[in-house]
């Protein structure tokens, strides 16, 4: 792990440190929440999500044990909601695992080889970049049909530079430790420095990296899903829950209240966690940032 | 300089060829034939090859791609599958929506997070500074496009001060125009701010421990002063990059927030390009989009440069 080299954080001012322990733990509790939730919710629900009530349709919450009321199909908001986190959850880690699984390897690849190749695989991920998640999203239903699977690739894939360049980023100084130096002189591959040496160093920084992206997977889905691109019908998805929600402004409003407060309340939790790892796991920049 | 001007325009280039080219490639891979869409499904094959050797469908992809390119650069992406209209004219007519809507946008995200995030970080450790730094997280995490369904709710539905959608057209008058363009504004830039407000505040602190500060400070300005005169000035330069990213993403953002308001921008012509499977007009419109986020970060580079005194010296 890093070594601090700037003083620790010792003379932070305590009022400081309590403020950030704070949020990391409200971060941690928010997400437990989510996680929690979606588990239950595979095997409970106060009503089934998808079943549909034509005597109790646009309910307001609290009526009849519906804690946020009901649809315009009578189905029950909170249990919609309870099973949306699935979905959430689902896309955010496949989506991030994509970015992972490509990113770190192409960013360790320019670290350790430098030069030409370096330069091409930065170039590469340029281009990507200036490709934004929606846009590579309409790409691939243009290519397939819109649906959870090609929004989650193409979120995945629109990470992947911001990944290879934390980690090039983060490994390019690894590189210069003496540690790696003599792993090298044994005459170990780069690959073998790389995933042995260089990524256990750098975990901090893409466990951070992860975190701060899960929250930016679920607002990619939960856009593409309000764009009809996304999660489709019947399966629960806030995105989706918001566009129906759009049609019904006027009438009930209260319907696009509960799904966007369930999002807004996820990605609050992730980045409030994504922070305090961030002070956590490097000391250096606690020091920095009080 | 004049050498890194040169060098960083090549490398916009090449990237535009590169987006460019991934995205004929990716249209050209689609299933489906062009040619059948166009003509419907009970055309006879004669006519569908007869099409497809006009539209030159029959060619091999890179000589069809050169003269795409060649084409796109004298202003002509082509003819729409579904309407026959030239794309480069209807891409026009949308921009002036999605332009104007960014840059709204980002002036609004621009007038309040340099106030707020310099308010914070003036009075850092201190209610104000946390207070400022729990709005912007609240911010971050809110969709833009539920801002938008919550503020046409409240300022739409229930106050009718603002129409819910739909845009008039410049040639309404600029009021109508401005004001059907405000609420979709006001969405994005929730958010932008946020995310802006964080880096000026942190800029801004970095600043504020350099030695100038207290150079100034020591020849008798006040905190403010020395913050307002110097600090500011010092931290935006690194605050530029963020804002060439922001710019990018309110881009990317105005696709959602069009179809929330019904603007008739380019995020929306995409939409529609999708649901028609009029796919010209989606490679069009991708490769416009792309090549103005890779223009903002070529501008950004080039300012940033001038900007940075260390760097122009190089």
């Amino acid at each position: 792990m890093s070594t601090p080299d700037a003083p620790l954080p010792v003379e932070l001012d305590h009022k400081r440190r309590r403020f950030r322990r704070a949020n990391f733990i409200i971060g941690l509790v928010i997400v437990a929440t989510v996680i929690l939730t979606a588990i239950l919710s595979a095997f409970w629900t106060p009503y089934d999500p998808s079943a549909i009530s034509p005597s109790e349709v646009f309910l307001p919450p609290g009526s009849s044990g519906h804690i946020l009321g009901t649809d315009q199909f009578g189905r029950d908001v909170f249990s919609q909601i309870m099973v949306g986190s699935q979905n959430a959850l689902f896309v955010g880690v496949l989506a991030v695992m994509i970015a992972i699984v490509i990113g770190i390897p192409l960013g360790g690849l320019a670290a350790a080889k430098r030069g030409w190749i370096e330069d091409l695989l930065m170039r590469i991920s340029d281009v990507i970049y200036a490709f934004p998640a929606v846009l590579t999203a309409i790409l691939f239903v243009a290519a397939f049909q819109p649906g959870r699977t090609p929004a989650m690739i193409a979120i995945g894939i629109a990470y992947i530079p911001i990944v290879a360049r934390v980690t090039r980023g983060a490994a390019l100084s690894v590189f210069q430790l003496d540690f790696v130096t003599a792993a090298r002189s044994y005459g170990r591959s780069q690959n073998f420095v790389f995933w042995r040496h260089v990524v256990p160093n750098i975990l901090s920084v893409l466990i951070v990296q992860a975190t701060v992206l899960f929250a930016l997977a679920i607002l990619a889905e939960a856009a593409l899903s309000f764009l009809g691109l996304g999660t489709q019908p019947p399966t629960p998805s806030w995105g989706r829950s918001l566009r129906d929600a759009q049609t019904l402004i006027s009438k009930a409003p209260g319907l696009a209240i509960w799904p966007g407060l369930a999002i807004a309340f996820t990605v609050l939790g992730f980045n409030l966690l994504g922070d305090g790892l961030r002070d956590a796991l490097d000391p250096r920049l606690e020091v920095r940032n009080a | 300089m004049l050498g890194y001007v040169v060098r960083r325009f090549l490398i916009f280039l090449a990237s535009v060829i590169a987006a460019s080219l991934l995205v004929f490639f990716v249209m050209s891979v689609l299933p489906g034939d062009p040619a059948v869409v166009m003509l419907g499904t009970q055309a006879t094959p004669e006519s569908v090859e007869a099409l497809r050797e006009e539209l030159g469908l029959n060619r091999p992809f890179l000589a069809q791609y050169f003269d795409w390119a060649w084409s796109a650069v004298r202003g002509d992406l082509g003819v729409s599958f579904f309407s026959g209209i030239a794309i480069s004219g209807q891409i026009a007519e949308r921009l002036k929506v999605t332009l104007p809507l960014a840059f709204m946008a980002m002036t609004m995200t621009i007038l309040v997070a340099f106030p707020a995030g310099v308010f914070a970080a003036a009075r850092h450790r201190r209610p104000g500074d946390t207070v400022v730094s729990v709005s912007s997280q609240i911010g971050l995490a809110i969709p833009a496009f539920w801002a938008g369904l919550i503020l046409v709710t409240v300022f739409a539905v229930n106050l009718s001060w603002f129409p819910a959608g739909g845009f008039p057209g410049w040639d309404e008058g600029f009021w109508p125009a401005f004001q059907a363009l405000l609420l979709p504004a006001i969405s994005l830039a929730l958010v932008q701010s946020a995310i802006l407000t964080r880096y000026v505040r942190s800029a801004v602190l970095e600043t504020l421990k350099l030695d100038f500060i207290r150079t100034a400070r020591a020849k008798g300005l006040s905190r403010s002063a020395a913050l307002w005169r110097h600090g500011l000035r010092n931290a935006s330069i690194p605050v530029l990059t963020v804002l060439g990213l922001q710019f990018a993403a309110l881009l990317a953002g105005t696709v959602v927030i069009e179809s929330v308001f019904v603007l008739p921008g380019l995020g929306s012509m995409l939409l529609q390009a999708i649901t028609r499977r009029d796919l010209f007009l989606v490679q069009g419109g991708a490769i416009v989009i792309v090549t103005f986020i890779l223009m903002i970060s070529l501008v950004v580079d080039i300012v940033y440069h001038f900007a940075d005194p260390r760097l122009r010296a190089q």
